[in-house]
């Protein structure tokens, strides 16, 4: 696995090759640092822990100063381990977003905006219950039925009802790269990407 | 921030066109490439812009005619590469941005006022 830590900025479009408009997502990717190498002899895996953002000194833990310290860094906001991580890197190197190329597929990891409590309509796509006419009233955005009567005598677990929505972590696969600028550190990625804009998104490969 | 960097992407991905100065109510011939196969051919589509819509590079307007007696609306990217040329005819005397109120009218009704001016005067500016 490759990737990188970014910042969702937003959304624009542009025309590719063949002049067709295209939505996009600009993500703001790196420099990520080298904080800490996981190896299987010391730690039981193989892991590369990268930093992204820069954080005030004083509100910066000893134990987080001396971890930076190691890497010889200033101290970060956002950390993130990469399982695997295929670049061959050293303790403080700096990952760019030169690692990604053109036409590349890659995953998308954020977190969803949040929606607050939601309905069941609105949270997983029921069509609310009956008709608008013929005596029916407060019914359109209802449930319906959560379960049977004596036989059952419960409602089972898992069913889907109305509460908290968004703010999941959520990974989408196979984005196309429309165009990588690494002097700005910015990647044009195609369609939308979650999250609000200057959240942080993980791009992997 | 992060209009700087839309504003940056665009400078290195999107030409702007340079078209006539046209609003809402003008009359217009968008000459538009169409690719078939390896071919490449320009159609034109005429009619009066019912409104233009956004801003900078992902500008758009839209174009209605009646075609055969049947109302016909195309919605074009201002800067989309496929856009051979706009051609102003008429500029036309009109009191709103948006002309959707266009679509429920039909015959003389539908016509809009044209207003007398020196179409030079609105060319396109290198």
């Amino acid at each position: 696995m490759k990737g990188i830590i970014g910042k969702k900025i937003g959304m624009t479009s542009v025309f590719d090759a063949a002049g067709k408009q295209v939505a996009c997502t600009i993500v703001e990717a790196g420099p990520n640092v080298v904080t800490q190498l996981k190896t299987v002899g010391t730690d039981g895996y193989a892991a590369t822990q990268l930093a992204f953002g820069e954080k005030k000194e004083k509100n910066t833990t000893k134990a987080e100063k001396n971890h930076f310290a190691k890497a010889q860094t200033s101290p970060k906001s956002f950390v993130k381990e990469f399982r695997n991580f295929s670049l061959e890197k050293n303790l403080g190197e700096t990952v760019t977003v030169d690692i990604f190329a053109e036409g590349e597929k890659v995953d998308v990891v954020g977190t969803t905006k949040g929606k607050g409590f939601q309905g069941v309509v609105k949270r997983h796509g029921f069509s609310g219950v009956g008709q608008q006419s013929h005596g029916q009233h407060d019914r359109q955005r209802a449930p319906g039925s959560i379960g049977n009567s004596s036989d059952a005598s419960r409602v089972f677990k898992g069913m889907r009802m109305a509460g908290r929505m968004g703010n999941d972590r959520v990974k989408l696969k196979g984005l196309k790269v429309i165009k990588v600028f690494p002097d700005q550190n910015y990647i044009l990625i195609s369609g939308s990407v979650p999250g609000h804009n200057g959240s942080i998104v993980l791009i992997q490969k | 921030m992060s209009q700087q960097a839309v504003n940056f992407i665009h400078e290195q991905l999107t030409t702007t066109k340079k078209h006539p100065k046209f609003k809402a109510g003008d009359n217009i011939t968008v000459n538009y490439k169409i690719v078939e196969g390896n071919k490449e051919r320009i159609q034109s589509f005429k009619g009066d812009v019912i409104k233009r819509q956004g801003t900078g590079a992902t500008a758009s307007f839209t174009v209605r005619k009646i075609s055969d007696g049947v109302g016909v609306e195309r919605t074009f990217p201002a800067n989309s590469p496929h856009i051979d040329s706009v051609v102003l005819h008429k500029v036309g005397k009109v009191r709103r941005a948006k002309l959707f109120y266009l679509r429920n009218l039909s015959g003389k009704s539908a016509r809009i006022k044209e207003r007398r001016v020196n179409l030079a005067d609105f060319a396109a500016q290198a």
